[in-house]
């Protein structure tokens, strides 16, 4: 297992969520789950990400910044799309402003239901996410790109 | 001397930021002219769902209107289709409504707190905010089912009852939460770099809080009292209520009131536990809303208004929402100008911004 796979970083970004999602996946962070512990950190910085975790569905406004973010990801990268929204829409597929899930813009490895998820999906989320990212790192590296 | 002006771009994804906000901000040297805020990252438009969703389903829409004050977004609602129809919900409910009101409270300051802290760069404080938080979400999850969104609220009353030996374990509890919250409080109101970095920035006189609109801590920051828990709505006409104010006008003050506020939180539910009055938490609700109505809540970032207007069938005709952080962006602006850059991130935090609410 590579050095990523033992502690990837995550950028979390909101797309269109009500927040439940959001501070779930804070609180996954905080003392009571604490992922940290694995060396699992949430930062601000896309170049220094390995996970992409979105919340939310997807919208006109937010659709260019979803995919610059994906875009500045270093490969290999995996997409955990967390909560019901970000899956599919959710109770916010009806609306006028609202376009789908996250996979009608980014291809999506992990699907984390719940509305909203609670952290313990969303950890077991991310450990899925990182059995991807390892799978993806192989395929590079077998083809000498990394 | 006077630099040239150069624009630096904050946000939509920025550290500080859980949720995305966009702003312009237009900077000589290091001190900002101009903040030009762009909205729209979050907007679902799920205020148009109410002619397709039957009044009484709408109750999970509007909880979702943001995940934060997801309790008082449905208690608002409820209270607004109850207006409607003229429905009086038992006394019980009224009281866990408040309960678990204050409780969503303290949760979303301490939210609130531990974001704040982390974005002065205090990471054990940060932690140490979102751990008392647990506490709180623990007694939400237990007496409602949810952590975050609790589902907890119908039109006509509450679905759950919470039993009265559970109700005293919950008043005992919250002595050991207060203790720990003290603890932490002590911290932000008297630590030396705190102060450094809150104390005269980000100042909003009170005649500009009052012009610009704003509501909730930022507008009792400024030293203006204004509460809507001041106006009789659930069980604040029987238990009394005083608003808690700061004359700061900066961002310490911001954070001095809602500090405060979770001692006053913790002091409305232990009088509201032992005032909790028998019988039955929900009535029966026969027939359709008819007319418009007026809600008006306290959230903890402010006053919410739920606009509710119904014309005799299951579907309302028109639903809108105040909230806030829409409000208080105005003030926000007025706050960024001739500030420095390197205090923007917790100048922003300082109006505790719920996107998801704002922008719904």
């Amino acid at each position: 297992m590579s050095s990523s796979g033992k502690s990837p970083w995550l950028l979390h970004y909101n797309a269109s969520s009500c927040n439940g999602c959001d501070i779930e996946i804070l609180a996954a962070l905080t003392p009571l789950y604490d992922v940290e512990r694995f060396g699992i950190i949430n930062t601000g910085n896309p170049a220094h990400a390995d996970i992409f975790v979105v919340t939310g569905s997807v919208n006109e406004q937010n659709k260019e910044v979803l995919k610059n973010l994906y875009d500045q990801i270093p490969e290999p990268k995996v997409v955990v799309a967390v909560g019901i929204c970000a899956s599919s829409g959710g109770v916010f597929r009806d609306c006028y402003n609202v376009s789908g899930g996250v996979d009608t813009i980014i291809p999506v490895d992990v699907y984390v239901p719940g509305c909203s998820v609670r952290p313990e999906a969303l950890i077991e989320g991310v450990v899925k996410a990182i059995g991807v990212l390892e799978q993806k790192r192989a395929v590079l590296d077998s083809r000498g790109s990394l | 001397m006077t630099g040239r002006r150069t624009v630096v771009p904050f946000g939509p994804q920025h550290p500080v930021l859980p949720e995305p906000i966009h702003l312009d901000l237009v900077i000589e040297d290091e001190h900002v002219v101009e903040a030009v805020p762009s909205i729209g990252y979050v907007h679902r438009g799920l205020e148009s769902l109410v002619d397709r969703r039957e009044y009484a389903d709408f109750v999970y829409l509007a909880e979702r209107i943001c995940g934060i004050c997801s309790f008082t977004h449905s208690s608002t609602f409820c209270q607004g289709v109850e207006g409607l129809m003229s429905i009086e919900i038992p006394e019980r409910a009224n009281y866990l409504r408040t309960m678990w009101g204050e409780y969503s409270r303290i949760h979303s300051h301490l939210l609130w707190l531990g974001l704040f802290a982390d974005s002065l760069g205090f990471e054990s404080l940060f932690y140490n905010a979102w751990k008392i938080r647990e506490s709180i979400l623990n007694e939400l999850e237990a007496t409602t089912g949810g952590r975050v969104i609790q589902g907890v609220c119908k039109v006509g009353g509450v679905r759950r009852d919470v039993t009265n030996e559970f109700l005293s374990g919950m008043d005992k509890r919250l002595e050991g939460i207060e203790s720990d919250i003290q603890e932490m409080v002590n911290v932000f109101l008297n630590d030396y770099t705190l102060k450094k970095r809150l104390v005269g920035k980000g100042i909003l006189k009170p005649d500009d809080a009052y012009n610009l609109g704003a509501v909730g801590p930022v507008a009792r920051g400024s030293g203006l009292c204004m509460d809507v828990r001041t106006s009789e709505y659930l069980a604040y006409q029987d238990i009394g209520f005083k608003p808690v104010t700061a004359d700061g006008c900066d961002g310490y003050a911001r954070c001095e009131v809602r500090c405060k506020e979770l001692f006053q939180s913790v002091d409305i539910i232990h009088k509201v536990i032992a005032a909790m009055p028998d019988g039955d938490v929900a009535v029966s609700v026969k027939g359709n809303p008819d007319g418009e109505y007026f809600s008006r809540s306290e959230q903890p970032r402010g006053e919410v208004i739920h606009y509710l207007r119904g014309n005799g069938t299951k579907y309302l005709t028109q639903f809108r929402v105040r909230t806030p952080t829409l409000t208080n962006v105005p003030s926000l602006i007025a706050m960024l100008a001739g500030t420095e850059l390197a205090d923007v991130p917790q100048i922003v935090l300082t109006i505790d911004p719920c996107i998801g609410c704002m922008e719904r």
